[in-house]
């Protein structure tokens, strides 16, 4: 199948009815597997059992910021091909995008008090993940606020792809500032600094969140295009109504 | 399963995400639900897109 068959509504709607049932299964299960792993991960031996908190916090920021860039392709897909599956999937990104990016500010800061002695400290890399979160809540409130949803969108995008400039600063902001969050300890040159012991379980845990999003985002995407039928529909009606009775 | 001195703090990190990720799947499957049933309600109501009155379906 070509990839541009993918680009019909209704063929995508197919597609996703037939997808998302093993997509769910398999997130469930690898969720089991990977919560089964890190309950039973040893503990740091400067953290101790907080260390826990990390099979929630890393994924949840990973796909905080893979939600943006998932905006960020679709953003080019509304301004260059001004093809309406895109914008559906910017648009589907977005609330899932920044529930995972709060899931990380808040375990951030649960785990931020027992090891760090505070829950929230200014530094570069959580300002700069709070300032994704409000670029975030920026996006909706373009979507949801829109009275014309074509103008949403590509107002939507613009901000998208505006506020990508956001990701490498959040990438390298415990490189270039002096910052209280640890430097990359996962995808770095040289290798991981992780024990295999939590990387493992740490790992299952990354991919049973990022099947969780592209399942969420898959149905969010299919809600939105019937939310979109809805809408043509009623004007429609609201069209021959206003014909049979000029 | 011994969680130490910060088992709150864990249990809260888990607590959170949970309610989290449980109320953005209520979220879908709610919305999913309502949009059927609105499209339900135009179908029988024979109001029906331009591409199903183009393609007789």
């Amino acid at each position: 199948m070509a990839v541009i068959d993918l680009a019909n509504p209704a063929r995508f709607l197919s597609i996703v009815n037939r997808v998302l049932p093993w997509l769910a299964a398999a997130t469930i299960i690898l969720f089991a597997v990977g919560l089964y792993r890190a309950m039973n991960a040893p503990d740091d031996y400067q953290q101790g059992a907080t260390v826990k908190i990390m099979f929630l916090h890393v994924p949840a920021a990973w796909l905080g910021m893979f939600g943006w860039g998932v905006m960020c392709v679709a953003a080019l897909g509304t301004l260059v091909w001004r093809h309406p599956l895109a914008d559906v999937a910017g648009k589907a990104a977005a609330p899932i995008g920044a529930a995972f990016t709060f899931i990380c500010l808040v375990t951030g800061s649960l785990w931020g008090r027992p090891t760090w002695g505070t829950y929230w400290v200014w530094d570069a890399r959580l300002t700069s993940m709070l300032v994704l979160l409000l670029l975030y809540l920026g996006v909706l409130a373009l979507y949801w606020t829109a009275e014309e949803p074509g103008r949403g969108a590509r107002a939507a995008a613009i901000l998208s792809l505006v506020g990508a400039v956001n990701l490498p600063i959040i990438k390298f902001s415990v490189d270039w500032w002096n910052t209280l969050h640890q430097p990359a300890s996962v995808f770095r040159m040289g290798g991981s600094t992780i024990d295999p012991a939590l990387l493992s379980p740490l790992l299952i845990m990354a991919f049973a969140f990022t099947l969780l999003f592209m399942t969420l985002h898959l149905a969010v995407m299919r809600n939105e295009i019937f939310r979109r039928r809805v809408r043509s529909m009623r004007l429609m009606q609201a069209q021959e109504l206003a014909e049979a009775h000029p | 399963m011994n969680l130490g001195p910060h088992a709150d703090f864990i249990i809260a990190a888990y607590a959170v995400t949970a309610v989290v990720v449980a109320a953005l799947i209520a979220w879908v499957v709610l919305d999913y639900s309502a949009q059927r049933r609105i499209l339900g309600d135009l179908d029988d109501r024979g109001i029906t897109r331009r591409a199903q009155r183009k393609t007789g379906s």
